[in-house]
């Protein structure tokens, strides 16, 4: 906790901080007090009542005391003035930990499956989805703070999704709730991640379809981007249960007037109205990026090519839109993020997807089953998000954060550089 | 070569019933090959709006404008814009495209083959004293202000134009940088021996680089005369006024080169300057070490003469009483 908010010393860039961190710290507490206070397990005699709370200190004996190490590490890093090995050693003390809690959480699972009845159920608690929700904080802040390249972060993250990925596939943790679920489920999983995907690339494909040119046209014509904008900010903020009732009456309607329609998919529920839906909420961020980065390009590149004698196409396709691509790309990746969460909703009008599942667990009151729906959902968002930050960085070689900032600006720079 | 005939421009008439602006009033002017043009004037006098008629950036609405004694309005404006090289002050390099295919835009759109254009490239970086193998992949954000206006410059001059426009190339650089800028486009004018047609509001890189300067004001020519001519025979009060009354003297000093007044007279003792120095320099030398005379000395060396102040002066009024 010390020397963050006293200390003088200017972070340079390039270098690692190396001032301590009062964020680490505070999230440091914060874990602790969840792990302490919070559930870390609950033992239930059967999937649908929710079962005895086990907190984590009741389940450390013998070794698993040697949790304590990379938590302890955690704490004294804070504490002391770190630096680059001190940054390394966070982040690798926070993964050793939350892996080591789930290896905990998964042997307890176990151990309850060999002594107790076959319908005894194992799930996470609060305090172990929000211990590793916070030591993913702590982990994101040291890297952070490391000022690693974006490879060694993806690097990180591609590590720990492998170690997780070893951790499931050895077996370990098959006795723990959310296991047995995916057991019995592991085909309709797989179904429904399919659709959901299904569901979202199609959402997002129509998306561009229309959104790139209506993008193009407000960036043309100021008047159309004048009438377009408040409508589809608007429909944003329409509840999305709302969006597919409104939708479903018209189009159940055309299903009726139009049989050829209706055969081809067009009805009030399904997959029809799902994507529509999730096109309306897509075009705004589209749209939005289209023309930010459109009117972004600066105008005296545009100039200077006009009077090389590049052709209006030749404007546009080799300088306005590579120029415009960066920021166009990350509208994309606000678009496919969104309407991965919200695809999950269509499942209410029957669209399917990983909605399903987790509708099927909240109404039956199965909320490993939620989890079974919704965790895919997560880690299909991160997939997402680290796919286009990558896309985004291969668009701009020339610098991202230079083509986003500035135009070209002579004189300003010392020569010589 | 380039030839304006009555040319009129206006702007539409603004909010509140003012009259239409007249950006250009009537102007001939005629521009003859390898001339070294320099539009001068206050800004709102008509210089960048002349330049751009010519590539057909701003169009004109009475008179005609000639490029080898064809009418501009008869070519496509892109065959015309790629006959002309064009660079302007705040310099528009893409900023997606590496120095090398800036360069090579524009022989690239002529369909050059491309190891012509690699070819080019790299003697056009050697013209502006970039090192080709260090500087054809950089991107321009990793380059300074003066860099980015050289390759700005030999992006112009890629597909060797007739004619080259430059819109206040050097207007957002530092002093130092626009020096030796300015030399090293006197230099490219003299070996390559362009049309330049050069807008700017500095009346020294007007008297530095031009061999014709056009001295606009409210879109009229006000005098069309060599750097020596308007310095030594100004039309009209605007025009001293414009370049300087108070030290015309001087500027027509830094026109004139010492050997020019030097006497054939043996080695004195004491420093010597070279003999390529202009007279400014040397009365700047002169009046800091207090002495009535210096030796020049030419590049190699050897003795060219001694230069002595009174002939400074005495020479100065010559040009007046001639004219």
């Amino acid at each position: 906790m010390q020397g963050s908010g006293l200390n003088t010393h200017n972070p340079q860039v390039g270098l690692p901080d190396t001032r301590g961190s009062v964020a680490q710290a505070t999230l440091c507490v914060m874990v602790a007090l969840a792990l302490a206070a919070l559930p870390f397990l609950r033992v239930a005699p059967n999937r649908l009542v929710s079962g005895e709370a086990l907190s984590l200190v009741s389940l450390l004996y013998g070794f698993w005391w040697s949790l304590a190490v990379p938590g302890l590490a955690l704490v004294g890093l804070c504490i002391s003035k770190n630096h680059r090995v001190g940054l390394w050693l966070t982040v690798a003390s926070t993964v050793t930990l939350g892996f080591g809690l789930a290896a905990l959480a998964a042997s307890h699972a176990s151990w309850v499956a060999q002594t107790g009845s076959a319908l005894a159920r194992t799930s996470l608690g609060s305090g172990f989805w929000l211990g590793s929700a916070l030591l993913t904080l702590v982990a994101a802040d040291a890297l952070q703070r490391l000022r690693s390249g974006s490879s060694a972060r993806m690097a990180c993250a591609a590590g720990v999704g492998l170690l997780f990925f070893v951790l499931l596939a050895s077996g370990w943790c098959d006795d723990l709730s959310v296991m047995k679920e995916y057991a019995n489920r592991s085909d309709v999983l797989v179904r429904e991640v399919a659709r959901h995907l299904q569901i979202v690339a199609t959402a997002v494909s129509l998306t561009l379809l229309v959104g790139l040119p209506l993008g193009w046209a407000a960036w043309r014509f100021a008047r159309v981007g004048k009438a377009l904008f408040p409508v589809l900010n608007i429909i944003q903020t329409i509840p999305s249960i709302a969006l597919f009732g409104l939708l479903m009456a018209p189009l159940a309607w055309l299903a009726g007037a139009w049989p050829a329609g209706g055969r081809a998919g067009i009805s009030g529920v399904g997959l029809v109205p799902g994507v529509i839906a999730l096109v309306l909420y897509s075009l705004l961020p589209v749209v939005r990026a289209t023309l930010t980065g459109l009117q972004q390009v600066p105008s005296s590149v545009v100039q200077a090519a006009h009077g090389l004698g590049l052709t209006k196409a030749q404007v546009f396709w080799w300088v306005d839109l590579p120029l415009a691509l960066p920021v166009m790309l990350g509208g994309v990746r606000t678009a496919t993020i969104q309407a991965m969460g919200l695809a999950a909703v269509t499942a209410l009008i029957g669209a399917g997807g990983l909605g399903s599942i987790m509708f099927e667990g909240l109404f039956s009151s199965a909320q490993d089953l939620v989890l079974l729906g919704v965790l895919p959902i997560v880690a299909l968002g991160v997939l997402a998000d680290g796919l286009f930050k990558g896309l985004i960085r291969l668009s701009s070689p020339y610098g991202l954060t230079y083509s986003l900032t500035n135009g070209l600006t002579p004189g300003l720079r010392p020569e010589g550089t | 070569m380039i030839e304006f005939q009555a040319i009129s421009k206006s702007y539409a008439a603004g909010t509140a019933g003012n009259p239409a602006v007249k950006a250009i009033d009537g102007l001939s002017l005629s521009i003859a090959r390898s001339e070294f043009v320099v539009l001068i004037g206050a800004s709102g006098s008509g210089k960048s709006t002349l330049l751009k008629m010519i590539n057909r950036m701003e169009d004109h609405d009475a008179g005609k404008i000639l490029l080898d004694g064809r009418e501009i309005y008869s070519f496509k404006v892109r065959e015309l814009r790629l006959r002309m090289g064009y660079a302007i002050q705040s310099v528009g390099l893409f900023p997606h495209w590496t120095v090398e295919r800036n360069i090579g835009v524009v022989p690239r759109m002529l369909g050059w083959s491309k190891s012509k254009i690699s070819a080019r490239v790299a003697e056009l970086l050697g013209l502006f004293d970039l090192d080709p193998a260090t500087y054809r992949t950089r991107w321009p954000h990793e380059l300074s202000g003066g860099q980015q206006q050289r390759v700005g410059v030999a992006r112009a001059l890629a597909a060797d134009p007739d004619v080259l426009l430059m819109d206040e190339p050097f207007g957002a650089l530092d002093p130092v940088i626009r020096a030796s800028l300015q030399l090293e486009m006197k230099r490219v004018h003299r070996t390559s021996g362009k049309t330049i047609v050069m807008v700017t509001h500095d009346i020294d890189e007007a008297l530095l680089l031009a061999t014709k300067i056009v001295l606009l004001d409210r879109g009229k020519v006000v005098q069309v005369a060599s750097p020596l001519e308007l310095l030594t025979q100004p039309a009209n009060d605007f025009v001293v006024d414009f370049v300087g009354r108070s030290d015309m003297g001087i500027k027509r000093l830094s026109l004139q080169r010492a050997d020019a007044l030097a006497r054939q007279q043996t080695r004195q003792s004491g420093a010597s300057l070279r003999a390529d120095s202009t007279l400014r320099e040397a009365v700047s030398y002169l009046a800091m070490h207090r002495i009535e005379s210096v030796n020049l000395d030419d590049g190699a060396g050897s003795h060219a003469g001694v230069l002595h102040a009174a002939d400074i002066f005495s020479q100065l009024k010559l040009p007046d009483s001639k004219g």
